[in-house]
């Protein structure tokens, strides 16, 4: 592992740490917006998380891919991916600061002044530069993983300059037609994102069992397949309501939300799979993909509820969004990302002690996450019944039993928080004592009386 | 994955194209109005066809429903729950004219009889 990598990663999980942290103080300036709005109000917080969060996701893909590229196609780090690196992460720490002056300017989940979209841009160019002047090096016939790896890298871009076609004057000229594009980029980018995500888990996958034919098998294609054909279409259900031309809903609906099936059915195949070879090795990489894949079935519950539009009446618009939203984002992302990355730094060879508390805070975060979905899904049943079903118009008291759920969803916020930081914590006792000298790591496992469940360092 | 770029090129053009049969261009102050409402981020706390942050209500239709007198009120000092902005006269006029623009765009809640048996809407356009 590079220095430039070792930073990147250290950085990646710091968004984690911000998007948790905001997330945390968010949902109490949700509640008591009186307390807040003074000095931390709840429209400066919500894009603090939500753009951390993006960011984390996305960082996060990155960061697999730059590593991964080392083992797949036999590159080094050359110098796009330290250009890459840098202008991430600076144009990342400037996003920040225009956030803490209250400068915005963007829209949802990239709510900065849109100038900044330009050197994101540049930077992932040169991420694809990096990626596919590798690729070129050195396959013919590569693995499902790199042909995920750059559809997502590929969609990113154009989703992301889509994303961005508001500024040309033409696509303003309608509020139906911005509205359609702003969501159709939104959607379609999720599902960019998701491809390196799912590519990477599949690389991870492969890995763990030894077995490169889960990454060529003829289903694995046609899924991603499906996953590519979702992409493009089933954004259509984030604007069920809009009174836009009928192809766009009829046809969204129809294709739905066929990728969650296609990720549980491979990691079904792989659990089976799994438990015969080495499951014991990478114990925390495994749990972590594991319960990812937990939560894509919740997730398939709710989204594919959601994506009839009958009931996406009664849910849109809701914290029912929220919750498929962070379930989304935490559930299955945040979960594979935290395996990528937990492999990438041989978490599983930490010594027994930090394992210990690397197993507290996975406990914690399991069952807080599952509170912390349910409240939301509870508050956004509610505020559906009671504006839909009752036709309630007084908002404050329409949302009153929906802000008392809400609290249970802050609290459980508090433990997922202290969960997941104790986790990251140990990431970071990790990175520190990556690839040191053996004696570094024996003194650190000496420094806790452990001596038994040393690993070696590859 | 060439033929993957050309059906999304050709589907996203048919979007951009057909997506709303009968344009609607904002005038110069909805245009402000548009500018005023991103720069101060209203919509982390407000929805536009269930879109947004969920703090506030959706304000879609706000303009028909509640008049422009009532949404100035509240533009103008916020509540205790939405902070007061302290936009300038002006200001206040753009937005307005902004969310008057957004309400002529259609309704954010969809009528019980345009639920087909299918699950799908059908929607009649402006
Ligand atoms: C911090 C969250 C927040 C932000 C930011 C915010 N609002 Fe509000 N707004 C609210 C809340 C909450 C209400 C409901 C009134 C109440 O209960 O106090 C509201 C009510 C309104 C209403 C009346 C809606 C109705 O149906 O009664 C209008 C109009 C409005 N806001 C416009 C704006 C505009 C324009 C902006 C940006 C300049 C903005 N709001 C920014 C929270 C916010
Ligand atoms: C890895 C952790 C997390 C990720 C990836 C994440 C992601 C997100 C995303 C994508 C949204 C936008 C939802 C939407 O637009 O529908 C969101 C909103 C939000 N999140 Fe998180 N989140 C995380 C943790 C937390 C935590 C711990 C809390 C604390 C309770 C929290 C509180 C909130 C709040 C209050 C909102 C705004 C909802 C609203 O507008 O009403 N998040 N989050």
């Amino acid at each position: 592992m590079t220095k430039t990598l070792k930073f990147f990663t250290a950085f990646t999980l710091t968004m984690l740490l911000l998007t948790l942290f905001f997330g945390m103080i968010a949902a109490f300036a949700f509640l008591y917006p009186e307390l807040y709005n003074r000095y931390l109000p709840f429209y400066q917080l919500r894009p603090m998380h939500v753009s951390a969060a993006l960011f984390w996701i996305i960082s996060g893909a990155a960061t697999g891919l730059l590593f991964f590229k080392k083992n797949v196609f036999g590159t080094k780090e050359n110098t796009s991916d330290k250009v890459f690196v840098w202008i991430w992460v600076t144009t990342i720490l400037a996003i920040f600061g225009f956030y803490s002056f209250k400068k915005f300017g963007g829209r949802e989940y990239w709510e900065f002044p849109p100038f900044l979209c330009l050197p994101i841009f540049i930077a992932w160019i040169f991420l694809m530069n990096s990626f596919f002047s590798g690729w070129k090096k050195s396959f013919k016939n590569p693995p499902l993983y790199v042909w995920m790896w750059a559809t997502g890298l590929i969609f990113f871009l154009l989703t992301f300059t889509e994303q961005n076609l508001y500024q040309i004057p033409w696509f303003r000229q309608s509020f139906l037609r911005e509205m359609t594009i702003q969501w159709k980029s939104n959607g379609a980018m999720v599902g960019a994102w998701n491809q390196m995500i799912y590519g990477t888990s599949l690389y991870i996958m492969s890995r763990l069992l030894g077995d490169g034919s889960i990454a060529r098998s003829k289903k694995a294609y046609i899924f991603y397949f499906i996953g590519v054909v979702n992409l493009m279409i089933n954004w259509g259900h984030h604007i069920y309501n809009l009174p836009a031309t009928s192809f766009v809903r009829h046809l969204a609906y129809a294709i739905s939300m066929t990728e969650w099936i296609v990720f549980i059915a491979i990691c079904i195949d792989f659990k089976s799979k799994i438990s015969q070879a080495r499951k014991y090795r990478y114990l925390y990489t495994h749990r972590f993909i594991m319960h990812a894949e937990f939560w894509a079935y919740l997730n398939l519950g709710l989204a594919l509820m959601m994506s009839i539009p009958a009931i996406n009446r009664y849910t849109h618009g809701t914290h029912i969004t929220v919750a498929h939203a962070m379930g989304a984002t935490i559930g299955i992302n945040t979960m594979i990302l935290l395996g990528s990355l937990g492999y990438i730094l041989k978490i599983d060879r930490l010594p027994a002690f930090n394992k210990k508390i690397l197993n507290i805070g996975f406990i914690t975060v399991a069952i807080s996450l599952l509170v912390f979905w349910g409240a939301l899904v509870v508050a956004g049943l509610l505020k559906g019944y009671r504006e839909v079903w009752l036709g309630m118009t007084n908002f404050q008291q329409m949302m009153k039993p929906v802000l008392t759920t809400l609290h249970v969803f802050a609290f459980a916020g508090i433990f997922l928080f202290v969960g997941m930081f104790t986790i990251i914590w140990n990431y970071f006792v990790a990175i520190k004592y990556w690839k040191l000298e053996k004696p570094f790591i024996k003194e650190l496992a000496a420094k806790h009386q452990e001596k038994s469940t040393m690993m070696e360092v590859e | 994955m060439l033929l993957t770029f050309l059906f999304f090129g050709c589907y996203s053009g048919i979007v951009y194209l057909f997506c709303d049969n009968k344009p609607d261009a904002p005038d110069a102050a909805a245009q402000r109005g548009w500018k005023v409402w991103q720069e101060k981020n209203c919509q982390s706390c407000h929805q536009f066809y269930g879109l947004g942050g969920y703090m506030g209500p959706d304000l879609t239709n706000v303009a028909s429903q509640k008049g422009t007198s009532y949404m100035r009120g509240i533009i103008e000092h916020g509540t205790g729950k939405m902070p007061d902005f302290h936009l300038s006269n002006n200001e206040v006029n753009d937005v307005i004219a902004f969310l008057s623009w957004v309400d002529k765009s259609g309704k954010s809640q969809v009528a019980d009889s345009s639920v087909h048996w299918t699950g799908t809407y059908i929607i009649s356009h402006k």
